[in-house]
């Protein structure tokens, strides 16, 4: 039992109950709140796992933009409450059962049936996770698929400005 | 280039002696109607001439070839033993026929184009001339395949090609006679009872082809002299069946009763076909089969009783008719009848020299009777008479026509005279020598026949006085006029043959004898026998004189009755009703052949075959069947399988439709339960 | 500081059955899009646990840009998502996911 270890348990913990948490909350505000507990917690982890860099961008994008956007529209639409009535009374139970199955399976991979030999993981290598390094790759071997991702925020940008806009032009 | 062989080749042309008539007849069928009458009467005579004149070159090639020669045109029919060919046998015996037919045909062809003109226009047709000549040399085709085959087979494609156009020619006035129908039921009665037999004619073929294997005239010779005692039988048999096909075309007891309706046809078809050839066919078959007639030594004297009879029965049916035209039709079946006693008795040379000699003077005597019938209707025509009712063949409305037909009296009295047997005309030397022959080898049939010359001589002189002498009994026959050169001309051709026609087997001279002698063998000639000529003229003559006291002393006046009548009484009814004889048949043999006919076709076709198994059995069968394919099977089972399939998918599918319920999570779901699957199978599969 | 890859996954695990057990529960439109955000997520933690352990450095990294890519595409995701739960609240005038039910059978 080492530092490492207990840091993680203790994060693993934190991140599963902000997820349940943000699951079970009945208020979208809070959940989305607590997502963004789960999100610093996973940055968290991403540091002890030697990914300074990702965590960083986990942090920016993630929890910084994704979730502020997140929510500008849940302000926007004012969902806080959501009504009881539903008539898929069996979707819940049946997904808790489905769940815990998947998750058993899960466990019983990992720790029982050995799944082939997991890989172990290495020493600490310097500026494994570095800015620098990940740049390296990135514009490097990567470069491709970076300019691609780069048009995808484009059209993603131009789809969501559209969707919006549409209705607001028939209007005037 | 030796006579001989010119006159040898005069034998290649044989075949067109068919051809020719033929060929008459296809111009006649495709253009005749568009070029007139005279261009249709001009090109049937022509080509009844030509083959005239292909007939006397066989003559003359005969004369340096006497035992003449098969000239084969094409094969026929070559399946196991039966081996018949298109073959011409042109020997002595067939160009006697070939030259008489041809001859006597042309004669009544250019007749026939002057009667012809004026019986269509009394019937009220002009548009059937042509099929009158079409018809004529069709017939004068078939007769010339008869005279010239060279094997049965062949000469009964011609037997029944005269019958073919015996019953075409009796019924051409179709819709005429009594009721509109009696010509067509008098050509009809002609096919049927000819019909009875050619299957004599069929079935002595049968026998002799079992018999012989061949159905040639020479062979079939060959076969008889070579066959023995065991044999008799069969050619007796044969012999008689064919006798049985002679009796159905040369009208001879039992099968003679379609000759006197066979009147209804126009003149010149009674004259050509009655007369002269078609009704000589049976005795040329009978001349044509002497060898086989002569082994079958019993056969031959049924033939010969069969004639006498027939010539009798006959004579005395002609004494009692009016009918101009049937007397003269029951004196050429009585004088057929002759004809069949002479070649009965084996004197076949007496038979065909009687055949040719009865071919002229009956020809010549039914032309003139229809050129008397034609003045009669002209008679009557121009003095507006009354037309109804009239009858022009009946003799009482006749009378003192030898002042207004002076031509026709002429060749008429010729004609009867010469059938009567009076000396030096040709009939009486061709009856005596039959007589003659009969008297040493049959006597009975002598006496019969001699009778029946006695009833002819009557019978003549009785219509000759009835027709032409005394007063007109009607206004028509005071009226009536003769007929144009047309007609009168071959009328006086005739006369001429009927007189001279003698000169052929004149006794001493023998030329028929010796010219017939090449084919039919051995002939034994007899002297002449001034007691059998005595008797025979010495009966004529008085025969003409009762003749003369009844009817010529003092002639009937209108309406008296016939001073037979008062003679004989019942008898002369029964003379004038033929004896009763088709009322016989029609009670014997029609009658309950068609209650027969009546009882299968009403009963036994309509009733039960018809009306009950196909209704009830056939029908009901079926359409119970039917129903039940479609009722229970139909419906109950196939449908219940179509529509069980559809209710079944549309009870799936509304099942199956709750699936897509519209909820995304479910959808979600659904998708996680899969996935869930596919890993539980990926772990532990 | 050697922490067994297996506690890694595991939390993966958890984090992405809790990210499913919120889209299937919960109605709010928003909340199931969170719960999507939330299973991304677990796949970048296993993504990142596994390129540690890669031999050599650079072939590890690339499992690092592969998460650094999935970020920049959960974004554009997020953005065209939510513009289109706000055009259908527009329409609907609720968020809740079962009142879009009219596509149905």
């Amino acid at each position: 039992m080492n530092m490492d270890l207990i840091l993680f348990l203790t994060l693993a913990a934190v991140a599963v109950i902000t997820a349940v948490s943000m699951i079970a909350s009945r208020n979208a505000i809070y959940s989305a709140l607590f997502l963004v507990l789960n999100f610093i917690t996973i940055a968290a982890i991403y540091l002890l796992l030697d990914a300074a860099f990702i965590a960083m961008v986990q942090i920016t994008v993630y929890a910084g933009a994704i979730m502020v956007l997140f929510l500008f529209v849940i302000m926007l639409l004012g969902a806080e409450r959501v009504e009881a009535e539903t008539r898929l009374t069996w979707q819940r139970p049946l997904s808790l059962v489905l769940g815990f199955v998947l998750l058993a399976e899960m466990v019983y991979l990992l720790f029982f049936h050995g799944g082939g030999s997991l890989p172990v993981v290495h020493e600490f290598e310097g500026a494994f996770g570095s800015p620098r390094s990940i740049g390296l790759v990135l514009f490097d071997s990567y470069l491709l698929p970076f300019e691609v991702a780069s048009v995808l925020l484009l059209v993603a940008m131009v789809g969501a400005i559209l969707l919006v806009r549409d209705e607001r032009k028939e209007a005037s | 280039m030796l006579m001989e062989a010119q006159a040898s080749s005069f034998f290649q042309i044989a075949p067109w002696i068919i051809a020719f008539p033929l060929l008459g007849l296809i111009i006649n069928i495709l253009v005749g109607r568009r070029f007139g009458e005279r261009f249709v009467g001009i090109v049937a005579s022509s080509a009844v001439g030509l083959a005239f004149i292909v007939a006397v070159l066989q003559f003359i090639s005969l004369q340096t070839h006497p035992h003449g020669i098969s000239v084969r045109v094409a094969e026929w029919i070559a399946i196991g033993q039966l081996d018949t060919s298109w073959t011409l046998r042109v020997d002595t015996l067939s160009v006697t026929m070939m030259l008489m037919v041809t001859g006597v045909s042309t004669l009544i062809h250019i007749y026939a184009i002057g009667y012809m003109h004026e019986d269509v226009r009394i019937q009220g047709d002009p548009g059937r001339y042509t099929r009158f000549f079409v018809f004529f040399n069709l017939f004068v085709a078939a007769m010339m395949i008869l005279v010239s085959a060279d094997n049965y087979l062949m000469m009964f494609v011609g037997w029944e090609g005269v019958g073919l156009c015996s019953y075409l020619l009796i019924g051409f006035w179709y819709d005429k006679g009594e009721g509109g129908i009696a010509n067509a039921v008098a050509g009809k009665k002609a096919f049927i009872v000819n019909r009875v037999g050619d299957f004599g004619f069929l079935t002595a073929m049968f026998l002799m082809f079992t018999a012989a294997g061949t159905l040639q005239f020479d062979q079939v010779n060959a076969w008889v002299e070579a066959a023995g005692p065991a044999q008799a039988a069969m050619i007796s048999a044969v012999a008689l069946f064919l006798l049985l096909g002679a009796t159905g075309k040369s009208a001879q007891i039992p099968l003679y009763v379609w000759l006197p309706d066979a009147m209804a046809g126009p003149t010149p078809v009674s004259a050509l076909i009655h007369a002269a050839t078609m009704v000589t066919a049976g005795i040329y078959m009978i001349a044509r089969s002497a060898v086989l007639f002569s082994a079958a030594g019993s056969a031959s004297h049924v033939v010969a009783m069969i004639g006498a009879a027939t010539a009798l029965f006959a004579a005395t049916i002609a004494v009692g008719q009016f009918d101009i035209k049937k007397v003269l039709a029951y004196s050429t079946i009585s004088q057929l009848g002759f004809m069949l006693a002479a070649v009965g008795v084996a004197a076949r040379v007496a038979g065909m020299f009687h055949l040719v000699t009865h071919a002229f003077f009956k020809a010549l005597l039914f032309l003139s009777a229809g050129s008397v019938i034609l003045g009669v209707e002209h008679g009557l025509h121009h003095h507006d008479g009354d037309h109804a009712g009239f009858n022009p063949n009946d003799m009482r409305e006749m009378g003192g026509l030898r002042r207004r037909m002076k031509v026709t009296f002429g060749v008429y009295l010729v004609g009867a005279l010469a059938l009567a047997g009076i000396p030096p005309l040709a009939g009486f030397f061709s009856k005596d020598e039959i007589l003659l022959e009969a008297s040493h080898e049959f006597p009975l049939v002598y006496i019969l026949l001699t009778a029946a010359a006695f009833l002819t001589a009557f019978y003549m002189g009785r219509q000759v006085f009835m027709v032409f002498f005394g007063e007109p009994r009607s206004d028509a026959a005071a009226h009536a006029h003769e007929n144009p050169p047309v007609m009168t001309i071959p009328l006086i051709g005739l006369a001429t043959l009927a007189a001279i026609g003698g000169g052929l087997n004149l006794p001493g001279l023998h030329t028929l004898s010796d010219w017939l002698e090449h084919t039919l063998g051995h002939i034994h000639v007899m002297d002449f026998s001034l007691q059998v000529a005595g008797i025979s003229t010495g009966l004529a003559v008085v025969a003409i004189a009762l003749a003369w006291l009844l009817y010529g002393r003092s002639p009937l006046k209108k309406g008296e009755e016939d001073p037979l009548r008062r003679i004989l009484g019942p008898l002369f009814t029964a003379l004038n009703h033929k004896w009763w004889v088709d009322e016989l048949y029609g009670a014997l043999l029609i009658k309950p052949y068609a209650a027969l006919s009546t009882w299968l076709a009403e009963t036994v076709d309509w009733a039960f075959w018809h009306d009950w198994f196909h209704d009830s059995v056939i029908a009901k069968g079926f359409r119970w069947f039917t129903g039940w394919l479609s009722e229970d099977i139909d419906k109950k089972v196939i449908d219940a399988i179509a529509d069980g399939l559809a209710s079944l998918t549309e009870t799936l599918s509304r099942r199956m439709r709750v699936l897509q319920s519209g909820y995304v999570r479910t959808y979600a779901l659904s998708m996680f339960i899969g996935m869930i699957l596919l890993v539980s199978y990926i772990l532990f599969v | 500081m050697i922490i067994p890859i297996q506690y890694l996954l595991a939390l993966s695990g958890i984090l992405f059955v809790l990210g499913v057990l919120g889209v299937l529960i919960r109605r709010n439109a928003i909340v199931i899009f969170m719960s999507i955000e939330l299973m991304l997520n677990a796949a970048n933690l296993a993504l990142i646990s596994f390129a540690r352990t890669i031999a050599p450095a650079e072939a590890g990294l690339g499992g690092q840009v592969m998460v650094f890519f999935i970020i920049a595409v959960a974004a554009a995701e997020v953005a065209v998502g939510l513009a289109l739960i706000v055009t259908i609240f527009k329409l609907r005038h609720s968020i809740d996911v079962d009142q879009v039910h009219t596509l149905k059978g």
